[in-house]
């Protein structure tokens, strides 16, 4: 271990800071080859990561990369450089701390190429891309550390796998090169161990007190369906009224826009509140983070891009507006609040619908009996490799047996087999067609026995695409004649518009006017309510942890914890019907709105709801049912259709569904967006970029097409292969039915009943319905047809 | 199949987006784009599966025995570029040889194959065959015009399906070529170009007839 130089202990003395134990800790492992440091929000873990760095740079260190940082927001980038600069500059150490992210200006970028800082601090798609160069072995010649923050987060998606590999080319090119992996709480440490390197020490810091963690109570009780928690806001300003600083956490971008909207409305106080979320442009965003450091704000409508560790001073209270899905997700961001070192955090949850007190009710009991929940995710992608073999080939000529022997060093990728290696190389250079055509099909070759680019133009697009995070189309909102971008939409959101219509961005309505070379154009719209909902988000699935507790829940004799409204709700529904238990699947089957409706409890979260809405209704069609689509939540099923099931066995037979997986696996949308992003990480799909879109729309065909086509010509084709096993894990989420079925037995109860009961009503409101193609549907779109031509005269 | 009437002439608009005139035993389509794939692998671009020419044949093949034409016209874009028509696979080439065989076979020609094609048949810039003109790209003023080109498209019941446009005086062909995407129907370029009272005919399944989208 190499002792911190005299001039950062003599700043640290002058400053009255004193190290906690996990921080002496991780000076005394410095040389350790990789150490996995777990630590709550507060506990000064990314100092902790750096002081080896610190220590080994010493007062004037000479040229070079020394240490790079990899942390998955760019916002943590800029906030961490600015945190090392206090120190540094303290202390007087001659050090260089750069970051680097897609935001860096070409400028900047390509001085930091010719010569690195000694601390260079990035996210996973920024080293992707600067590995891909030809000069990597240069600007990383010296590197001697890597520490990859929030792991926990990065573990839980293609990003961390693909820096897994990107780490594992790092430690070729530098054997002596050592690993940090800073972590918030996780279920299961050794599973991250692993992920950061096979030989980790693992080093947990004290976890410090309890969060005090309870339910907002209302004057109103939350409605019965939908987001956003619009009724709770006068008790959350009360709050904010009462905190010194308050980050109020929605699920969702669109839940985040309507719920600021709706406060400032009724924000009489004019208390200084900021919303800040993805979507909103890069400007808007950077100045909401300025005034929230200035502690120029009072509180902060936010979602996820504010989960990882940014320090933003004094946060005293978070509210969680929304059923947390996660409990491990909840602790992390109840984390947020109280950047003190061991004092208790303080937390609300706000149910936004009267199932989602319920879930609340179980996270509270989750949290405070400590146990947290988690999901094993199972080998690295192929995708992922695909994408990192077609990257190194940018680099340079590479040996297969040596890549091959380097990506095996890769946590996830420790158990890939050379013949699947071999496939994933195949298809980057050929396309891995059963069909060997042409020569033409050729995007590396191999010459000396080296696999090189075949056209060395080509690495200019492939970096292009590089990074596995696939992003829905979006376009770019403006307002007309004025320059200033206000944020992003989806582009099917803004398909949906006609001229006229309002909506919600940056908590400010405005018109839809037109759109523009891509560009949504609009005017201010001064208060109006909004006409059409926001923009969709990202939908977690409830974890086995929480459902399961809530079937717990609901087999109480009476609800003493409950607010009485759900209480009383679920008594209702006792009566009228049953309420859901572990032991079997309840079913309820009843006419509305002149469609026959089947609900099915099944409790496996949202992925494994909607596959087993496509199971089931794929039955339907084979009985002549004619289904017509279904909605599915965490907790139902709702299937809508022309006639009603009175069988329901046949429909829940574990053997059948299992068989009908495969072929109905071929042909349904989960599959074909499965498929869509798999061609894009991999590369055989160009990325949209926005500003070069083809113009002529005709020109480019949806990816279902390739994936058709694929299908039928070439079935075993790797990217099918991925595709399914993608798919299975991810969206299909099959196991979850599996377990859930295999529990139940023969214990399915059908009740039929006349109208829907208070458990059903609410989804009717769900967003996200899938329409289900086949006879129901022809039938009804021939008579829709023959409607319209009779409302134009034609027939 | 649809039964269009025009111009005093029965039209079968077919689930596949092929049109067949059985007063001249004739078939039309459109925009084939064979060797799509291969253009993008000879450019160095990415490496889509080398299938679309095969699926795209498989169709002719299907519509021709279902028919049983005897002329044929390709109304453009038949090849996604002149160097794919020289380069198409010696497989598809023969089963390309085998389908004109014994038929009258006419390519006109598009913007993405602006020239003769050496494969047989008679290449030409439209054709008249009474009493309609057949060419790749609709002339606003022209009457009785059957063309391609624009690979209309339109939503029914939530689903956007590949489209035959049809009004007064003129008919536009689907794309038929499997690797082909489509143009909305209700975008600005097809609305100037067609009447009010023009009708989507929806491939697919079932064929359907719906108002032009707006």
């Amino acid at each position: 271990m190499t002792p911190l130089p005299a001039a950062l202990s003599d700043w640290f003395a002058a400053k009255g800071w004193t190290l906690h134990p996990h921080q002496q800790d991780m000076l005394a492992r410095s040389d350790d080859p990789a150490t996995l440091l777990i630590a709550p929000t507060g506990g000064g873990k990314t100092l902790a990561g750096f002081l080896p760095t610190l220590a080994e740079l010493g007062e004037s260190p000479p040229p070079g990369l020394h240490t790079l940082y990899v942390s998955p927001l760019k916002a943590l980038t800029a906030d961490i450089r600015r945190n090392l600069r206090t120190p540094i500059e303290g202390a007087g150490l001659q050090i260089r701390v750069e970051d680097r992210t897609g935001d860096t200006s070409y400028t900047q970028r390509r001085r930091q190429r010719a010569d690195p800082p000694h601390i260079l601090l990035t996210t996973p798609e920024s080293l992707a891309l600067l590995l891909s160069y030809e000069d990597a072995p240069r600007i990383f010649a010296g590197l001697q550390r890597v520490i990859i923050d929030e792991i926990h987060a990065l573990a839980e998606s293609k990003r961390g796998d693909q820096l897994t590999l990107q780490i594992a080319r790092l430690q070729s090119l530098n054997p002596n090169l050592r690993r940090i992996g800073l972590s918030a709480t996780v279920e299961n440490p050794p599973a991250l161990a692993r992920f950061l390197s096979p030989s980790t020490t693992i080093l947990q810091a004290d976890p410090g007190p309890d969060p005090d963690i309870s339910m907002l109570e209302t004057e109103a009780p939350p409605p019965w369906s939908g987001g956003g928690g619009r009724y709770a806001i006068p008790a959350i300003l009360n709050e904010v009224t009462r905190h010194k600083t308050t980050l109020i956490f929605h699920n969702t971008r669109a839940q985040c826009e309507i719920f600021f909207h709706d406060l400032w409305l009724q924000n009489i106080e004019d208390l200084p509140i900021g919303i800040h979320h993805g979507s909103l442009s890069r400007e808007q965003r950077e100045r909401v983070e300025k005034a929230m450091t200035d502690g120029a704000l009072r509180a902060i409508v936010c979602t996820g891009s504010l989960d990882l560790g940014i320090d933003w001073g004094d946060v005293d209270l978070v509210i969680q507006v929304g059923a947390p899905k996660n409990v491990k997700r909840l602790v992390q961001r109840i984390g947020r609040a109280n950047h003190r070192y061991n004092a208790p955090s303080k937390a609300l949850l706000v149910p936004a619908n009267r199932f989602e007190v319920v879930e609340c009710q179980a996270a509270l009991d989750a949290v405070r009996a400590h146990t947290l929940d988690g999901e094993p995710r199972g080998p690295g992608p192929k995708d992922v490799l695909c994408q990192h073999i077609l990257a190194t080939a940018c680099a340079g000529p590479f040996d297969a047996d040596q890549l091959y022997a380097e990506v095996t060093t890769a946590g996830p990728y420790a158990l890939l087999t050379k013949q699947e290696f071999e496939a994933c190389l195949d298809f980057v250079a050929t396309g891995g067609y059963a069909l060997k055509a042409y020569d033409r099909w050729q995007r590396l070759k191999q010459t000396n026995g080296k696999w090189h680019l075949r056209d060395p133009r080509a690495a200019a697009l492939i970096r292009q695409n590089l990074g596995t995070i696939i992003d829905t189309d979006l376009l770019k909102v403006r307002l007309r004649n004025q320059g200033a971008p206000l944020g992003e939409v989806e582009e099917d959101f803004a398909a949906s518009l006609t001229p006229g219509d309002t909506f919600l961005i940056g908590g400010q309505v405005v018109r839809y006017e037109s759109l523009r070379e891509m560009t949504v154009e609009v005017s201010r719209s001064p208060g109006r309510d909004p006409k059409v909902a926001v923009f969709s988000g990202t939908k977690f699935s409830t974890s086995t942890l929480l459902t399961d507790r809530i079937l717990q829940i609901f087999q109480q004799e009476s609800w003493p914890d409950l607010p009485a409204h759900t209480a009383w709700w679920l008594a209702k529904q006792r009566e009228v019907s049953r309420l859901p238990d572990p032991r079997s699947l309840l079913l309820e089957s009843f006419p509305h709105d002149g469609r026959e409706h089947l609900c099915v409890y099944g409790f496996a979260g949202r992925n494994a709801q909607q596959t087993l809405g496509l199971l089931v209704t794929k039955q339907m069609e084979y009985q002549g049912l004619a289904p017509l689509g279904f909605v599915a939540t965490d907790y139902a099923t709702l299937i809508w259709g022309l006639d009603p099931v009175t069988d329901p066995a046949p429909l829940f037979d574990l053997a059948t569904l299992r068989d009908g997986l495969e072929t109905w696996l071929s042909g349904n949308a989960v599959m074909k967006r499965t498929f869509r992003n798999t061609a894009i990480i991999s590369g055989l799909i160009e990325r949209t970029h926005q500003g070069r879109r083809k113009t002529g729309r005709q020109a480019t065909f949806s990816s279902d097409i390739l994936y058709d086509t694929l299908r039928r010509y070439d079935p075993d084709h790797l990217l099918l292969r991925i595709t399914r096993e993608e798919a299975l894990r991810g969206l299909i989420d099959f196991s979850r039915i599996e377990q859930r079925l295999a529990r139940v037995g023969p214990n399915i109860d059908l009740i039929r009943l006349d109208r829907v009961t208070p458990l059903a009503a609410p989804l009717f409101f769900e967003p996200g319905r899938v329409p289900v193609e086949g006879a129901g549907r022809d039938r009804l779109a021939a008579a829709q047809a023959q409607a319209l031509m009779e409302a134009a005269g034609l027939a | 199949m649809h039964k269009l009437f025009f111009h005093g002439e029965t039209l079968h608009l077919l689930p596949s987006g092929g049109l067949y005139w059985p007063a001249r035993n004739t078939l039309a389509v459109s925009d084939l784009h064979l060797g799509k794939s291969e253009r993008l692998a000879r450019r160095g671009g990415t490496l889509l599966p080398p299938y679309e020419t095969q699926a795209t044949l498989e169709k002719l093949d299907r519509d021709l025995e279902a028919t049983g034409a005897t002329t044929v016209i390709c109304l453009g874009d038949s090849f996604d570029d002149l160097a794919a028509a020289d380069g198409i696979e010696e497989a598809s080439r023969l089963w390309l040889i085998r389908l004109m065989a014994g038929r009258n076979w006419t390519w006109i020609t598009g913007n993405h194959d602006p020239g003769p094609i050496e494969i047989g048949g008679s290449h030409r810039a439209d054709l008249k065959l009474t009493p309609f003109t057949f060419r790749h790209i609709a002339e606003p003023q022209e009457r009785a015009e059957i063309s391609g080109h624009y690979h209309p498209k339109a939503s029914l019941a939530g689903r956007s399906r590949p489209c035959f446009l049809a009004d007064a005086q003129r008919l536009i062909l689907p794309a038929y070529g499997t690797y082909t995407g489509g143009l909305r129907a209700h975008d600005a370029t097809l609305t100037a170009l067609m009447a009010r009272d023009a009708l989507a005919i929806l491939t697919g399944p079932r064929v359907l007839a719906i108002p032009m989208p707006r």
